[in-house]
């Protein structure tokens, strides 16, 4: 591989951590007495708590995952302050910004408003009383949309928190989602009453100044009959975490006619280039379309983390149910990806579509690992899975486990996968065209990741294809 | 139409380069001016199309000996898109396929890029959507060529279209065609051709390098040299070309030995 695709790909993170951090002494160690001192901190409910002491209780007999081609030092589970929040400390204005993170900033296009909250700069400083935050949650409230914090939801509307949480990832489902359930601390819940559109896309960045999201985050969003959402999730800027282990479940829940629209940007700490530090993100996403001709569609963007575990599914329960995953993970340096996704067909005349485009760099792996199982019930199922992956440089591996069950022999799958490379024929024609080898490479995955990066709302779009090129362009890392 | 007194664009001394260790140049030496069209014939593995690629900047090969000038600078002080940005074009003798990167993207990057360069205008989409369709109905040229991917499942003649397209829009000083002959039929060597001669003027010079005589009834060179074992060994007129056509290489090769002989 020539040397200035090398140099390219392998330019440091140039902002490192946010280190100064006001943490709240906290003791380490997992245990009933945690969850009950956990629960009873957050005054949560008796229910709760119950569900939280049964996960503990099954992650107990569960072993860590080894199936994943991921490799790790082993996690000590008793080594990790599962209530202590740490804060960064909060910046009295953007003058104290590290400049490199602006200029991050700026070539993302983030806008200004939400720059100050991501620097973590108090943003309440920044926004005037009637903060962007208020004026938004009240356009939702208005047409009957409830989207706060699990917290807050857990206090406000138990009933619907209950009947929901759990319901599509069940306390014991995995490993993580066991310890998750056991131990979260806050996240998102969003709740589409029947019949209405969501006035606009729900995003995270909108709560950002009013809760810190934890290493174990908890998110909840159900789409009653006929109800339609679409949800971002992170963004484009770095993420600064001074938690290794983030261990996430998302559940999405869309009744009969409902539409569920998630989309993901990942760019947590993904370690320096010989690997060390780094997020480990071992994340549990599944959606349930329940009702008849309901639909969720995934969407993600994945380019950070030191290790990511993650495998957005649907369950297509009801009839004419749809299932959408549409995937970009990009991994340099070490980095590894472990990712794809479950299709589940369940009623009948469900369909699916899977695109995934793995990027691999660097001495990075990148694997793609997808289940499409066709229950004996799901009479006319159908399933298409595009994998395509692309190998950049000659020390990086790409996989794809691909697992199909077909248990209805009217179902219809459809499996494509290809392997490419970024080689020095194919820049040196940009080249000689007179384009440089950055903005080659950055055309080259670009088109690469299309049929992803379309299904992205505009603006997440735009961002998108900035955040991959700067990745590999080595600007800021 | 030339003369001794045309500027010198390119002037090559003692050029030798290798590929992976292998010494395939072997001491090149070449002057082209302003306005002149020259081909450069040779049996296969003679060193043709490593010339070609060795002037364009190609990362495979190290140029061990010698030195180049290009309108007056040291070619090889410059990277290869500096070269291009500086009116060097390789018609490339196999163009890449680049997928879900289209054809008209791809062009106006590379179009204002060398503009950009070279301090003229830059066009926006829909401008160089007309400036491209103009350049393509010269090159009888479908426009739906504009949203295909870049040569991406590309007949063999739509590809070779596609480099004189893009010749065409870059206006180089310098083209170097590295067998855009090859194999084409008749039709779609006419319209190559056609694209070439449209772009020659007194300004501009073409090195042409081929295997076969063929081209150079459309394109009629100034000056036909040989190439064998890394060296040119005969230069002449465009009737040396023919007479190439007729009597094979082994003659000019071992009248070359013969006086190497001598010497």
């Amino acid at each position: 591989m020539s040397t200035v695709l090398e140099n390219l790909v392998n330019q440091p993170y140039k902002h490192g951590f946010v280190t100064d951090i006001e943490s709240e002494t906290a003791p380490k160690g997992l245990s009933e007495d945690t969850i009950r001192l956990i629960s009873a901190k957050k005054n949560e409910p008796e229910w709760l708590l119950e569900f939280r002491l049964s996960a503990y209780r099954h992650w107990l007999t569960m072993p860590e995952p080894a199936w994943p081609n991921v490799h790790y030092p082993k996690i000590d589970f008793q080594n990790i302050s599962y209530f202590s929040a740490p804060k960064p400390k909060k910046l009295k204005s953007m003058d104290e910004v590290d400049p490199e993170l602006l200029k991050t900033f700026e070539k993302l296009g983030v806008p200004m408003n939400e720059r100050a909250a991501l620097a973590g700069v108090a943003v309440d400083v920044i926004f005037d009383s009637v903060s962007v935050a208020t004026t938004y949650k009240q356009k939702l409230a208005d047409v009957g949309i409830i989207f706060c914090s699990i917290s807050e939801a857990v206090r406000e509307h138990p009933e619907l928190v209950k009947k929901y949480m759990g319901s599509v990832v069940p306390t014991g489902d995995n490993f993580y989602a066991a310890l998750n359930s056991a131990v979260f601390t806050d996240g998102s819940f969003c709740f589409i009453p029947k019949g209405v559109k969501c006035p606009m896309e729900l995003s995270t960045y909108f709560r950002i100044n009013t809760q810190d999201s934890g290493q174990f985050e908890r998110t909840l969003i159900v789409a009653e009959e006929g109800a339609k959402v679409s949800y971002l999730e992170g963004c484009t800027a770095p993420k600064f975490d001074t938690n290794q282990l983030h261990a996430a479940v998302v559940e999405l829940i869309a009744l009969d006619n409902a539409d569920i629209k998630y989309s993901t940007v990942q760019n947590w700490y993904a370690g320096d280039e010989k690997g060390v530090g780094g997020i480990y993100n071992f994340v549990t996403k599944r959606g349930l379309c329940k009702g008849a001709n309901s639909k969720i569609s995934w969407t993600q963007v994945e380019t950070g983390s030191a290790i990511t575990w993650k495998y957005p599914s649907c369950v297509l329960l009801g009839d004419n149910s749809i299932g959408e995953f549409y995937s970009v993970a990009l991994t340099n340096h070490y980095q590894q990806a472990d990712t794809g996704t479950k299709m589940v067909h369940i009623g009948k005349n469900t369909r699916s579509t899977i695109i995934s485009k793995g990027i691999s760099a660097g001495r990075s792996n990148n694997s793609y690992r997808g289940l499409v199982r066709i229950g004996p019930k799901a009479d006319g199922a159908r399933n298409y899975s595009q994998c395509d992956s692309m190998l950049i440089g000659t020390r990086c591996g790409a996989n794809t486990f691909p697992y199909i069950q077909v248990h209805n022999n009217t179902a219809k799958v459809e499996h494509e996968a290809t392997t490419s490379k970024i080689g020095e024929d194919q820049l040196f024609y940009f080249q000689q065209r007179g384009i440089g080898t950055e903005e080659a490479v950055s055309m080259i995955i670009n088109g690469f990741c299309k049929d992803v990066f379309q299904q992205l709302p505009m603006e997440f779009a735009v961002e998108a294809t900035k955040l991959l090129g700067l990745k590999l362009e080595g600007s800021v890392g | 139409m030339t003369g001794k007194n045309a500027k010198i664009l390119l002037q090559v001394r003692d050029l030798a380069a290798t590929v992976v260790g292998v010494e395939i140049l072997k001491g090149i030496n070449l002057t082209v001016r302003a306005g002149e069209v020259h081909a450069i014939m040779g049996p296969n593995g003679s060193g043709k199309s490593t010339f070609a690629k060795v002037l364009a900047g190609h990362p495979a090969y190290s140029v061990t000996g010698g030195a180049v000038q290009f309108e007056g600078q040291d070619l090889f002080a410059l990277a290869a898109e500096a070269r291009a940005r500086a009116g060097i074009f390789l018609g490339f003798q196999y163009p890449v396929e680049i997928p879900g990167v289209s054809n008209s993207a791809f062009m106006r990057l590379a179009y204002n890029t060398v503009q950009g360069a070279r301090g003229k205008e830059e066009l926006d989409p829909l401008e160089f959507d007309d400036h491209v369709r103009e350049k393509m109905k010269l090159l009888d040229m479908n426009p739906g060529f504009l949203d295909r991917s870049v040569n991406d499942g590309f007949s063999g003649g739509e590809k070779k279209r596609n480099e004189i397209l893009q010749m065409a829009l870059l206006e180089p000083r310098l083209a170097i065609l590295d067998e855009t002959d090859s194999g084409l039929d008749i039709d779609a060597l006419r319209v190559v051709a056609g694209g070439v001669n449209h772009l020659r003027s007194p300004d501009n010079a073409v090195v042409l390098v081929t295997h076969y005589q063929r081209l150079l009834n459309y394109i009629v060179p100034d000056y036909v040299h040989v190439m064998d074992d890394g060296r040119i060994i005969k230069t002449g007129g465009k009737e040396l070309a023919l007479e190439l056509e007729t009597r094979g290489y082994d003659w000019v090769v071992d009248e070359y030995k013969k006086v190497g002989a001598a010497v």
